[in-house]
């Protein structure tokens, strides 16, 4: 199973990474961009197969490491792990894991 | 007296920091391994700058759940001196020692410049040989020094005295213009509520001596000099003037 986590700046806290990519989307003539959040994406590929336990632990691990939540939100979904979702770098991708 | 200076994996002022500690404070000095889980006896804890862990994920974030920590945490529970700069004030934010946490700079640029700082509560181990509203010049050097905290806690720091230096202009006003990443209240740094944790910015260790363009770090290093050596002899009770201990 493949848990899909997203970290973003709380909508309370100043983000000047968003406000300068807004700026930068504005400056390039996309007018419509109203407000622009920079957080980050974490894959974790996860041995677990209830769908149940993997969102109790996933939310704990969010909870204890992946979101600082003085300043951050989570959310995250699942999905199956097909072959074609391998991450790479993973166990069973066959290349040399990254240092 | 004697120094304890962690070293992670990453950190960069450690060794400045002994220099100091050893060279120019004349103190015992003693580098703890982020691995090891004894501190030998010091007296204070130093959480010197850097990029502990390369800062992945969030700065101090990986650096909290070293070993060393466990041990830094209990020792802070039983009020030892736990002295955090720069990204010791991130690891200290993250470990949950310090409320509050330290985002990217408001100007998204490394600030490597002298700020003003000044102090704002002198009644602490580390502030009591400065005077109150003492404007102080100190090296900073950060990408992720923007305080931020909710407006419960920003509130209850500043009801407690809790917020020891705060970036100013020469005069001491603390203007937004004084303030070099963006941080809440102009704030450069926090002691916690018992007063023996002091997360700041700023690097007191890099202007102690003047070949290194100021000395205004001295008086933090010897007040903290004099807070842990005032209850043994033959220190003068004279020294206690200011009432490091609370």
């Amino acid at each position: 199973m493949i848990a899909m986590v997203v970290v973003v700046p709380k909508p309370v806290i100043n983000d000047p990474q968003g406000t300068t990519v807004k700026q930068g989307l504005r400056a390039l003539g996309f007018a419509e961009v109203a407000d622009a959040r920079v957080g980050k994406y974490i894959e974790l590929a996860l041995d677990t197969a209830s769908p149940e336990e993997a969102t109790h632990r996933v939310e704990k691990m969010c909870r204890q490491l992946l979101a600082n939540q003085v300043i951050e939100d989570f959310r995250f979904e699942l999905v199956p792990a097909t072959p074609s979702s391998k991450l790479p770098g993973g166990p069973d991708d066959g290349s040399e894991a990254p240092a | 007296m004697k120094f304890g200076v962690v070293v992670f994996p990453g950190t960069w002022s450690d060794r400045d920091w002994g220099h100091v500690v050893k060279d120019v404070l004349g103190a015992e000095l003693v580098y703890l391994w982020h691995k090891d889980r004894e501190l030998y006896g010091v007296d204070c804890v130093v959480l010197p700058g850097g990029f502990s862990y390369g800062d992945y994920l969030r700065t101090g974030a990986i650096a909290r759940f070293s070993p060393v920590m466990d041990s830094v945490a209990s020792f802070a529970a039983q009020g030892g001196l736990v002295w955090g700069s720069c990204n010791g004030f991130q690891i200290l934010c993250e470990a949950g020692l310090l409320p509050g946490a330290l985002i990217r700079n408001q100007c998204l640029e490394f600030r490597c410049e002298w700020a003003h700082v000044r102090c704002d509560q002198p009644r602490t181990p580390y502030t009591w040989r400065l005077e109150r509203e003492q404007v102080v010049r100190l090296p900073i050097a950060h990408g992720e020094g923007n305080y931020v905290a909710d407006p419960e806690t920003l509130q209850e720091l500043e009801r407690n005295g809790q917020v020891v230096f705060r970036y100013c202009d020469r005069h001491g006003r603390p203007t937004p213009e004084a303030n070099p990443n963006g941080s809440m209240n102009n704030i450069a740094g926090i002691v916690n509520r018992r007063g023996n944790v002091l997360g700041m910015m700023p690097h007191p260790e890099r202007c102690a001596e003047a070949e290194l363009g100021g000395t205004d770090g001295l008086p933090l290093l010897r007040s903290v000099l004099g807070a842990a050596t005032a209850t043994l002899p033959p220190t003068p009770r004279s020294r206690l003037r200011g009432d490091p201990g609370r």
